[in-house]
């Protein structure tokens, strides 16, 4: 795993110069994390990668996790699905198992920490134990259409924290307690970010049988109904009908989900309509989505919601030109026609497509303001610095705090 | 080559790191951005106009302040985008004459083109008011000649840069920006003050502007 003194190059000696100043004034202070799972899923991977690295800026940093079983662990899925503003039947058995197996983390797990760190809805309900420390509830889901009943029932556990953190401006809402807005990041050094030599370039492109000889336009998601990625193909069509070119979709399909696999066969059928589009099932694979991403000439994120979309990040990270929808925490990533292109439908994507094959100039211009954008906003050393200074505001409530 | 004036005070190089919070508060229409503008904290407009700066500094060409970019990409305002991207933000010494000039610029135009008034933005593309909160740290780098000073300046952060030459004016309200201010009172070169003094955010990036006051002082070192 990489150690902090290696993003030097990438950001420079003075930015993490930085960081061990906030380690600094963060000395003596326990950081406890606590989420749902120690493997699987995006909190456990930034935290795995984050826990070490703030160890080694000299904050304590601690990992905890709660219990629970099958039951309560299909009733977060429910929360979760309701979170993200889905239709979900969730009845006062739910809320009751929930609370059951809450009760007994609260009278299990040790709230040791100076700064207790809650993540996403399942641990919660700990709030109950907090003393004289302090407690953030870090919301990794995109609650900007959340189902009331749901959300109002969580209010109630948010409300007694002493901050609350977001990933996008839009979802947030008038609470009573300080809300921080603190975007994920990506990793430059990740095995899907990291610079690849043209060897391993070439191999995977053979293995897919996709040739460069003409421009390649590919959107990496699961396949999802919200990602649209029939959308994606009506898109490329219009595209077709102006500009030879390839279409390649990539992503993992949910084997648990099946509304994913209807998606993945409804994408095949569409995908009948035209030559040249490579349907890529690619679970867990971060070095071949890293080549794809590499090979494109332009890069479409046209999903009809997205929590973040990093995959955003992550093509601009590679200085491809983007034509993403704007939805979610897309239009922090770019902005309309300095840093991408932003869209609101398939003529719209179309349209942008054709503009940035159709001029080279303009698209490599985007594509390196995106990058510039993503390295001073969005890569893992700004999500450190911003939980150094989330720690630190929670004993600073001014504005302009002078850590003299 | 004349010798280099030792200060008898150091320059001590601060970082200044943001964070941003949320305030719940979104804006549909002009009607409303414009009332929230006027009850906003300084550290909301702050954000919108200097921070916006910072995170997008480095895109060529800038994109002008965060009102101006709404009002022209979401509502289609292009002359009141155009009056917000060219409000001179150096004349305003103050973020509460930044503030009003803002606001004024919004209402005149709301009362020319009544039609403005109807203009909605979609669902996700509300503006969402955010506040900066800045934490200013010292750093373990001193100057206490031109000659440490430029080194040093070649390495600091744009943040740095950004803190000593605009914030200090801005948000704490000195009147002048601190390496002027140590230049002149440490180092006693009034003439050298003056011309690092007046440097304007909006009409260069961050990197030139770093260059030229590298530039500006090797110049004097090499006389």
């Amino acid at each position: 795993m990489a150690k902090v003194e290696d993003y030097i190059p990438i950001v420079g000696q003075f930015l993490i110069d930085d960081l061990r100043l906030l380690g600094e004034r963060l000395r003596g202070k326990v950081i406890q994390h606590i989420n749902s799972t120690p493997v699987g899923g995006g909190v456990a991977e930034i935290l795995n990668r984050m826990v070490p690295m703030l160890r080694e800026l000299g904050v304590d940093t601690k990992w905890d996790v709660i219990k629970g079983g099958e039951q309560f662990f299909e009733v977060t899925k429910k929360f979760h699905n309701a979170l993200h503003g889905r239709t979900e039947e969730i009845t006062q058995r739910d809320f009751e198992i929930f609370m059951e197996t809450s009760q007994q983390n609260i009278e299990n797990v040790n709230t040791y920490g100076d700064v207790v760190f809650v993540h996403d809805p399942q641990p919660i309900a700990l709030i109950r134990k907090k003393a004289v420390n302090k407690w953030l509830w870090r919301c990794h889901v995109d609650v900007s259409n959340p189902n009331e009943r749901v959300w109002g029932f969580l209010l109630d556990f948010i409300v007694q924290y002493d901050s609350a953190v977001f990933s996008a401006p839009a979802f947030s809402r008038k609470l009573s307690i300080r809300q921080f807005l603190i975007p994920p990041s990506i990793d430059p050094l990740s095995d899907k970010n990291k610079e690849l030599p043209q060897e391993t370039i070439d191999a995977v492109l053979r293995k897919y049988n996709i040739k460069k000889d003409k421009p390649i336009i590919t959107q990496i998601s699961r396949f999802d109904r919200l990602k649209d990625p029939v959308g994606v193909i009506e898109a490329y069509l219009q595209v077709r009908k102006y500009i030879n070119c390839q279409l390649i979709l990539a992503g993992g399909t949910a084997e648990d989900d099946p509304e994913g696999v209807k998606v993945f066969e409804e994408v095949q059928e569409k995908a009948k309509m035209a030559k040249d589009i490579h349907i890529i099932l690619l679970p867990h694979n971060d070095i071949e989505v890293n080549v794809l991403q590499r090979a494109s000439d332009v890069i479409v994120q046209k999903s009809i919601r997205e929590g973040f979309g990093l995959t955003v990040a992550e093509a601009l990270w590679k200085a491809k030109p983007v034509v993403a929808s704007n939805v979610g925490g897309i239009p922090l990533q770019i902005k309309h026609k300095y840093s991408g292109l932003l869209c609101h439908s398939i003529e719209g994507a179309s349209f942008a497509i054709k503009q940035l094959l159709g001029s080279q100039g303009y698209a490599k211009r985007l594509g390196e303001n995106g990058r510039e954008h993503i390295k001073n906003n969005f890569l893992i050393t700004r999500h450190l610095r911003d939980y150094m200074l989330l720690f630190l505001s929670l004993y600073h409530p001014e504005d302009i705090v002078h850590l003299c | 080559m004349s010798e280099l004036i030792r200060a008898k005070e150091p320059f001590r190089f601060c970082t200044r790191l943001h964070l941003s919070e949320l305030t719940g508060l979104r804006a549909t229409t002009l009607g409303q951005l414009v009332s929230l503008i006027k009850e906003v904290p300084g550290s909301c407009i702050y954000h919108h106009t200097h921070r916006f700066l910072q995170q997008h500094q480095y895109l060529s060409p800038e994109p002008p302040n965060d009102f101006a970019y709404w009002v022209t990409d979401i509502l289609g305002e292009d002359e009141l985008g155009e009056r917000l991207a060219s409000i001179d933000t150096m004349q305003y010494s103050t973020i509460r004459e930044l503030r009003n000039k803002i606001a004024s610029t919004i209402e005149d135009h709301l009362n020319n083109n009544p039609l403005a008034k109807l203009k909605f933005a979609r669902s996700d593309e509300e503006f969402y008011f955010i506040k900066s909160i800045s934490f200013i740290l010292p750093t373990n780098y001193t100057a206490y000649d031109l000659k440490e000073f430029a080194e040093i300046l070649k390495k600091i952060t744009i943040d740095s840069i950004y803190f000593h030459i605009f914030e200090a004016r801005l948000r704490l309200e000195n009147p002048t920006n601190d390496f002027s201010f140590w230049i002149e009172k440490s180092l006693g070169d009034k003439d050298l003050a003056d011309e690092v003094c007046c440097f304007d955010p909006y009409t260069r990036t961050l990197e030139d502007l770093r260059n030229t006051i590298i530039q500006i002082v090797e110049r004097k070192i090499t006389v």
